[in-house]
């Protein structure tokens, strides 16, 4: 039995909303899984039902084979970090640090040795008598941390923990999180809609939508191999493009009536329509050898992003009409050619990769695709 | 051609536009200049409505052959100063039974059942609908018989007296604990608290109270004050507290009456700088959190 499990959870408010739907997931004791989605799809009250401040309507949750579904907050020994802090403006820093250890009656040496261990882990170690109005926000978020973390929790659950701080301390407090987590080895939930977020920390990903499981695997599998159109969207930027079966057993279609294959077969009879999906940085610019496959248009766009040039190919569509346009990213070399606008130009991406979306293709295992890769 | 004439009509306009902008400037002064009289007017008027009264009495308890004669009687006047400490005692606990009933009402209302705000608000705005006086039959008429005889005792009929003073103390109580509560961010608070292991009481004592200490003192105040100089209630439950004291004071000797409301005075404005002073370092720490 896994560590943490939800199994078949469902949540309706009163009124006949419904958040969440048949959730369930298994999390293994030390994982980082994160819930990823846009607002309102249900990450947040999965989260909290965990939590215990929501109920589900129906469904279990079971904490180190205990079932807590029925359990109130106080009594299932999970940590929560809020994206508001929501540190007690009325205690210091240790204070508020100590304050779990406290109402578990742990004697008073244990409590500052232990508050002062985790204000060292938490990269504070002389704030102890601050009070949280005169810490900075990624300082207030690192103590909701320490506090949520001090006495020792099975599970830390983090809703949102960094979206209300500033770029680059994200950045390196995301960092942080991690290599705690590691350290700690603790079971961590972490909601929250950046994708860059969940995909660089957890060891697995739920994506979630209108409070459904739409995807649950390893960030990688997640990034390259979509399993529905919504993940496919919402996790990275994709060009689908529309393409036409033409041959479904040998991964032959057209896209804007120019042929293409692709090396996995799919589901679908000849003529009928589908979505390709292709990363940005899967294609790029000329025609290669003739294992790739190619398109051609004209240039729409170029624009520079840093390190890398996003450029924008229009394909014709049928009978002269504007086609599907091809994003891809050219990474930005000293040495590199940039096309103008309005160039023919030739565009192309390898046979494995691509994916048809929504067309039940029989897909191989994620080790062999990452082989192949 | 068009685009010269269009220059010079831009150009035009420019001109008149800054003309009549300076042009505005001494009215714009003119007018602010006019603003501040008027504001000075009514600061006076403010002034004088506050300090005639005060000036007024500060004269006329000085009036009898030897000077401040009123004051010494006040400073030797026990009975005096047996009301006003009851009077204080009262109010305290007044204070007390009010923040008990109207912190965790508040919390749980803006918590758990934000619709019946509406509803509590307007039951706690009652006692401006409703007379003491009315209050106090109401409490006579259900308590001066079996089976709860209350004003049979002195203890019951102070006991009735607090009730009163607590049903009086919620418009001001309430709405100062309610805004307290919605400058802070209770849902998260409590819900910290919660997965931090704290149960209700825990968090209402060491998380949601010491957070209101400046509204709940703000209240404080403002009931302290209404107890202390409550009439009616007070004389119909035959209570000696200060205000039906000064009322029998100033029969037999208003000099006297009118020194004592001034020494009263000075000594709710010692309470009230004394709760400024107590109130100042939190409400400081509060708001400065609530605004990260």
């Amino acid at each position: 039995m896994a560590y943490l499990e939800l199994s078949h959870v469902r949540k309706a408010f009163p009124g006949g909303t419904v958040a969440v739907e048949d959730f369930s997931l298994s999390a293994e004791q030390g994982e980082f899984v994160s819930f990823l989605g846009p607002s309102g799809c249900g990450k947040t009250t999965t989260l909290r039902m965990i939590a215990g401040f929501e109920r589900p309507t129906s469904g279990t949750i079971t904490l180190d084979g205990r079932d807590i579904t029925d359990i109130s907050p106080n009594q299932r020994n999970v940590g929560m970090v809020f994206q508001s802090y929501a540190l007690f403006p009325n205690m210091t820093v240790a204070d508020n640090v100590a304050f779990g250890l406290t109402i578990r009656k742990r004697p008073k040496d244990q409590v500052t040795k232990r508050v002062d261990e985790l204000l060292q882990i938490v990269n504070l170690p002389d704030k102890g008598k601050r009070y949280p109005y005169q810490l900075s926000g990624g300082q207030q978020q690192r103590v909701a941390l320490a506090r949520a973390l001090a006495f020792e929790p099975q599970v830390l659950l983090l809703d949102e923990p960094l979206s209300a701080l500033d770029a680059k301390i994200r950045v390196a407090l995301r960092q942080e999180i991690r290599s705690i987590q590691r350290q700690l080895g603790i079971t961590t939930v972490y909601v929250t809609h950046d994708q860059e977020e969940a995909l660089s920390l957890s060891d697995r990903v739920v994506v979630m939508s209108e409070g459904r499981m739409e995807q649950v695997g390893h960030p990688f599998e997640i990034y390259n191999f979509p399993a529905t159109a919504f993940v496919a969207s919402f996790v990275g930027t994709l060009n689908v493009l529309p393409g036409v079966v033409v041959n479904a057993g040998s991964g032959e279609l057209t896209i804007a009536g120019q042929r293409v294959r692709l090396k996995s077969s799919f589901e679908g009879v000849v003529g009928r329509e589908v979505k390709v999906a292709l990363r940005p940085e899967m294609v790029s610019l000329g025609s290669a050898g003739d294992a790739e496959n190619h398109l051609t248009g004209k240039v729409t766009d170029v624009s520079f992003l840093g390190s890398i040039v996003r450029i924008r190919v229009g394909l014709a569509g049928e009978n002269g009409a504007d086609g599907p346009t091809v994003i891809l990213d050219e990474f930005n070399e000293p040495t590199l050619k940039l096309p103008t606008l309005g160039d023919t130009a030739t565009v192309n991406f390898p046979q494995v990769g691509p994916l048809v979306l929504d067309a039940k293709a029989p897909v191989e295992s994620l080790e062999e695709l990452i082989a192949e890769g | 051609m068009s685009q010269g004439s269009g220059g010079a009509g831009s150009t035009i306009a420019a001109t008149m536009y800054m003309k009549q902008a300076l042009g505005n400037k001494p009215s714009r002064r003119r007018r602010r200049g006019l603003g501040s009289i008027v504001w000075w007017i009514v600061f006076l008027i403010g002034v004088l409505y506050f300090f005639v009264p005060l000036v007024a009495t500060l004269l006329f308890s000085l009036k009898p052959a030897a000077f401040g004669d009123a004051y010494v009687a006040t400073a030797h006047d026990t009975e005096l100063f047996g009301s006003l400490l009851y009077s204080f005692v009262i109010a305290i606990i007044t204070v007390i039974g009010s923040t008990l009933l109207i912190v965790p009402t508040a919390y749980w209302v803006r918590l758990k059942v934000p619709r019946a705000r509406p509803l509590v608000e307007f039951i706690t705005l009652l006692p401006f609908v409703v007379p003491p006086v009315i209050l106090v039959f109401g409490l006579l008429n259900t308590y001066s018989h079996p089976p709860l005889f209350l004003t049979e005792t002195n203890l019951g009929n102070d006991v009735l007296m607090v009730c009163a003073y607590i049903v009086l103390s919620f418009p001001y109580m309430y709405r100062a604990v309610d805004t307290g509560l919605r400058a802070i961010d209770i849902r998260s608070l409590t819900e910290a608290g919660q997965s931090l292991g704290a149960g209700w009481f825990r968090i209402l004592w060491s998380v949601i109270l010491p957070n209101l200490r400046v509204s709940i003192l703000a209240g404080a105040f403002l009931t302290v004050a209404i107890v202390v100089g409550e009439f009616t209630i007070a004389i119909f439950l035959g209570r000696k507290t200060f205000a039906p004291f000064l009322s029998i004071l100033g029969d037999h000797d208003p000099y006297e009456q009118g020194a004592v409301t001034l020494v009263s005075f000075g000594i709710t404005w010692l309470a009230m700088g004394l709760i400024g002073l107590v109130g100042r370092g939190s409400r400081a720490r509060i708001q400065v959190a609530g605004a990260h």
